[in-house]
């Protein structure tokens, strides 16, 4: 079985990005990604998701890595300042190369 | 005294559970499904009534309350910007939560005027829709500047889209479009149930409260006198502005409690996108972790019988 290495993009961020930050990929280039609920604690203290406020999504995108350098880097230049989110690169191995 | 009724023990519940670290929380799903029932059955009810009412009626009353709601955070900006000498973004957006309304206040509000048998216009979810507006407009001005860049499309969307807004302008129109015979079979569930589920809502926003006090801690004694000032200054203001409507003892005492209150769910979202520089932490500190368990624990009796002196020395 032939595997094809990509990278896998995982952005941390507060839920009230959410329809700015699909956009974005959207705009990007990203064929695809999934979104789930999280919470946790970082510099902005706990994000428990109780409510709207205090509410954290995980987007995370498998792409070729030009493209993942792209959307790190508008993210940094976007929205680190002011919003709670952090983002990481690993390497994955993806079956079907031409659906990432 | 509004700490026997029970709607608020389930506040107090939530706030000492919160406070003592217990393990309760209501699912998220559950939270977000009792406040679209709060703010459906809100709606529902005011818009039953807008049927009855003449728009030469209402069409003053909305604009005063937009003016109202222009007013309020022009009023907060200059202390929070000099007296508590906040940056101005975070001075902005704390302005627009106490210019704007928090729904929630207004159902302990209108439970238990009921309960104590006080009437009101019917028609008071119409000015809450209203009052949610200005002060986010105003807020995001106050932060950025007339001329500054405004991402018009990105603030309305915010701003009309907000799912608060669009429940409550939702539920009116739906009561409206219904009248009262069409909204029977739908009763059980919005109006029978209706303090069960702000009980609900109200455990849950003790819990919130609770966690907003740590950050209170740090911000310091500014935030806690101006959540509790600023309330008791929009209520006289709002009581005026009752009794010159000509509206009744019971509606000039919810129009100071609505102008007393203070956002937490519409403007906070609003300013998170629109003046994303603005410190979230402070502004729900203020509206959460002060305004909103002073008004409901303290400020509603106290709103009205600042309303039944107005319309005593004024006369009616």
């Amino acid at each position: 079985m032939q595997k094809h290495m990509r990278k896998l993009l995982t952005i941390v961020a507060e839920a009230a990005l959410e329809s700015h930050l699909v956009r974005d990929l959207d705009q990007l280039g990203a064929k695809g990604y999934t979104i789930s609920d999280a919470r946790g604690k970082g510099r902005h203290g706990v994000r428990s998701s109780a409510w709207d406020a205090s509410s954290n999504i995980r987007i995370e995108v498998v792409c070729e890595p030009d493209l993942a350098d792209v959307i790190a880097g508008h993210l940094q230049a976007h929205y680190y300042d002011d919003y709670a989110m952090i983002t990481y690169l690993t390497d994955v191995a993806v079956l079907r190369p031409d659906k990432f | 005294m509004i700490a026997l009724d029970p709607v608020i023990m389930f506040f107090l519940l939530g706030l000492v559970a919160g406070l003592l670290r217990s393990e309760l929380r209501l699912p998220t799903a559950v939270y977000e499904l009792v406040s679209m029932l709060l703010l459906l059955a809100i709606g529902l009810k005011g818009g039953v009534e807008l049927a009855k009412q003449p728009l030469s009626y209402l069409l003053p009353q909305v604009f005063a309350v937009l003016a109202l709601g222009l007013a309020l955070p022009l009023l907060a900006y200059p202390v929070l910007r000099h007296v508590g000498r906040l940056m101005r973004a975070d001075a902005a957006s704390i302005a627009a939560h106490y210019g704007s309304v928090s729904v929630g206040t207004y159902a302990v509000a209108a439970a238990w005027f009921t309960t104590q048998q006080i009437s009101f216009e019917a028609h008071m979810p119409l000015l809450l829709a209203v009052m949610e507006i200005p002060a986010i407009l105003v807020g995001i001005v106050l932060a950025r500047g007339l001329r500054g860049q405004l991402r018009v499309r990105n603030t309305a969307h915010e701003v009309f889209l907000g799912k608060g807004i669009v429940l409550l302008i939702g539920g009116l129109l739906i009561g409206w479009a219904a009248g009262p015979e069409g909204v029977v079979s739908i009763k059980p569930l919005f109006f029978d149930l209706f303090k069960g589920i702000l009980a609900l809502f109200l455990l849950e926003m003790g819990l919130i409260t609770a966690t907003q006090f740590g950050s209170l801690r740090q911000h310091g004694v500014f935030l806690v006198l101006f959540g509790i000032g600023m309330p008791l200054v929009s209520s006289v203001i709002g009581t005026w502005l009752g009794w010159t409507l000509g509206l009744s003892i019971g509606g000039t005492a919810i129009l100071a409690t609505l102008a007393a209150s203070a956002s937490y769910i519409a403007v906070p979202a609003a300013m998170r996108i629109s003046v994303p520089e603005a410190n979230p932490t402070l502004s729900l500190a203020a509206s959460l972790g002060v305004t909103f368990p002073f008004n409901i624990l303290l400020g509603i009796p106290v709103y009205y019988a600042c309303a039944v002196w107005a319309h005593a020395v004024l006369g009616t």
